[in-house]
């Protein structure tokens, strides 16, 4: 185990790496220079060289990459081009808005489909077991930012029960109206996520049902609910663990267009008005920082596995 | 074994008898293929014409009622079915080349090499296709050409994958050695013994690509990412529809229901053909 954590610890750092690297050759793609930024089209060539000086564009590809690391290893990403504010405090006033709104969507999602999945695998003869399998079925294919138009137009333009759009602007000073504001997203995330992961928790019950551990179980006498207990939730937790992992970054990266619907003050709504703005420093700011989240969630899912699962625990084989 | 073939391997099945859902999947998917092949040879109304009064109900003269600059929402949808097939087939073809081709090369290469795909792959499909796309159309400029490339590119990571997972089955077969030892080079091991191998299980996860890619885009175009007008994509119209919604309900349902349709339809007979491929994960119940 503590080979394996090693192991994957070192993944993680090089995965990161990797990462860094393709952040920022991806982002010299763009056409124009960061620079281009601060200017307007009218621009005197002297104009453009202090631009360029300024941002540190003219200096050598490499050189700028160094400078950028070294200043992340000192958890400093930089100012933003447009507003001049400090890259840091502006993420971390955004992720004030995502994180609560990917955890709470992920929790009631969790229990939603805990609940709806073993029913409808335990159940696949009743009406309601069969229309939950239906429901899970169009997870995959609806897609979130409709969910949000029709709820809003119910909920909030319709019945006036919840703000349709926006976040309290002085954050969460007053909790509930924060929570108000943070109501209808909420559900239109746990909704649609909890339609996918009832597929997978209904998947991995009828597999643990068919086993043939459970059966053994069964046949030394152990009461049925007893040996789902004891031998299905350790069995069946391995691999939906993963798909948690999974679920829960795609959340928390999905919140681009979730917080567009609902126009949240959020990490997606910075990530896109500065790819609009080309606001280098808040595009590799924002992708920094969910790249750590998502890395550390996939880290977190791995090692959780192999608490669960002993079998996994003795390879040490990395991740693949 | 990493995430995603887990999720494969636990994928589940639908709902019961297999047939049914082949059936439904191709009606749904036969629905907007006839759409968007009609529309390349009629069309209600001119996608320009906005000579219809604003935000009509349906019924009449327009079917399903028009949008606020009084454009024919029929026919809007109608082009729209031709945008998300075309990008559905465009990035599966860009995805699956690029994607077929890296896991090939992993499954061959020098464990080394296959060891740094693999790593830079798992880094990739940390990423949901739908930022990676934003990503690559930032930097493209957003066209129809830079939305199918970008969608394409994100999905070639899943699908060079599973490719090499595939193949390093497939290598590993008596068959295999047995082309080896008869002097069977590379290029005839490939195209003779691994693509027609990995093929059926490929080719359903292409398909499940296929509707990922039609929601990406649909994402894309809702972000104002997607392909500039006069490209009516099912996306764009939710967009535009989202401040009429209480006025004009059926623009905001409309391109919500024909995506779900389109998606829905292309799982359905993924599900269906893994039957096809796998008979032994038919259940039978």
């Amino acid at each position: 185990m503590i080979v394996y954590l090693l192991r994957r610890s070192a993944f993680l750092l090089v995965s990161f790496l990797i990462a860094m690297v393709a952040i920022f050759v991806l982002l010299r793609l763009l056409p124009g220079d960061p620079s281009n930024a601060l200017l307007s089209v009218t621009a005197t060539p002297e104009q453009i060289a202090a631009a360029q000086a300024q941002v540190g564009a003219d200096r050598p590809v490499l050189e700028q990459f160094l400078t950028w690391f070294g200043q992340l290893a000192q958890f400093d990403l930089g100012e933003s081009f447009i507003s001049s504010l400090p890259v840091g405090p502006e993420i971390a006033a955004r992720l004030s808005v995502t994180i609560p709104l990917t955890l709470i969507s992920f929790a009631v999602a969790l229990v939603v489909s805990l609940v709806a999945g073993v029913v409808a695998a335990t159940r696949s003869d009743r009406w309601y077991g069969i229309l939950i399998s239906g429901f899970s079925q169009l997870g995959v294919a609806v897609p979130v930012f409709w969910v949000g138009i029709l709820l809003v137009s119910v909920f909030a333009v319709g019945l006036r029960w919840l703000p349709s759009s926006g976040f309290p602007r002085d954050d969460w000073a007053d909790p509930a109206d924060a929570l108000r504001s943070l109501t209808l997203p909420i559900v239109t995330v746990a909704l649609v996520m909890s339609a996918s992961l009832t597929r997978y928790i209904r998947s991995a019950t009828l597999d643990v049902m068919g086993s043939d551990y459970l059966r053994s179980a069964r046949a030394q006498g152990s009461g049925y609910s007893e040996a789902l207990w004891r031998h299905g939730v350790r069995n069946g937790a391995v691999p939906v663990i993963s798909i948690l992992g999974i679920e829960l970054a795609t959340t928390f990266l999905g919140a681009v267009v979730v917080e567009s619907v609902f126009g949240l003050p959020g990490l997606g709504s910075m990530l896109l008005r500065a790819i609009e703005q080309h606001d280098y420093p808040n595009i590799q700011g924002v992708l920094f920082v969910s790249t750590l989240v998502v890395l550390i969630i996939g880290f977190v899912a791995d090692i959780a596995q192999r608490l669960v699962d002993p079998r996994l625990r003795l390879s040490i084989s990395g991740n693949r | 074994m990493s995430a995603t073939v887990i999720a494969q391997t636990i994928e589940p099945r639908a709902l019961r008898p297999r047939s049914w859902t082949l059936v439904v999947g191709l009606v749904l998917v036969g629905a907007v293929v006839a759409t968007a092949l009609v529309s390349l040879l009629w069309l209600p109304f001119s996608p320009e014409d906005t000579t219809g009064s604003r935000l009509e109900g349906p019924g009449g003269a327009h079917w399903l009622g028009t949008d606020r600059l009084g454009r024919d929402l029929a026919t809007q949808l109608m082009i729209g079915a031709r945008i998300a097939l075309l990008v559905g087939l465009g990035s599966v073809a860009v995805g699956a080349i690029i994607g077929i081709t890296i896991g090939l090369t992993a499954a061959f290469a020098a464990s080394w090499l296959d060891d740094t795909i693999s790593a830079a792959l798992d880094v990739v499909i940390a990423f949901p296709v739908l930022l990676l796309a934003m990503l690559i159309v930032a930097a493209q400029g957003s066209s129809l050409a830079s939305v199918i490339l970008a969608i394409g590119l994100a999905m070639s990571a899943i699908v060079a994958r599973l490719t090499r997972v595939l193949t390093k089955r497939v290598l590993a077969e008596q068959f295999v050695t047995a082309a080896r030892t008869s002097g069977t080079r590379w290029p005839g091991i490939v195209v003779r013994h691994i693509l027609p191998n990995i093929w059926p299980t490929l080719s359903v996860n292409l398909a499940l690509q296929f509707g990922v890619a039609v929601l990406a885009e649909a994402s894309l175009s809702y972000l104002g990412l997607g392909a500039p007008p006069p490209n009516a994509s099912w996306g764009r119209l939710l967009q535009e529809a989202q401040g009429t919604v209480v006025t004009a309900p059926i623009g905001a349902i409309a391109p919500g229901l024909a995506l779900i349709a389109l998606v829905l339809g292309v799982n359905f007979v993924a599900d269906g053909l893994r039957d096809v491929a796998d008979p032994s994960r038919r259940r039978s119940r």
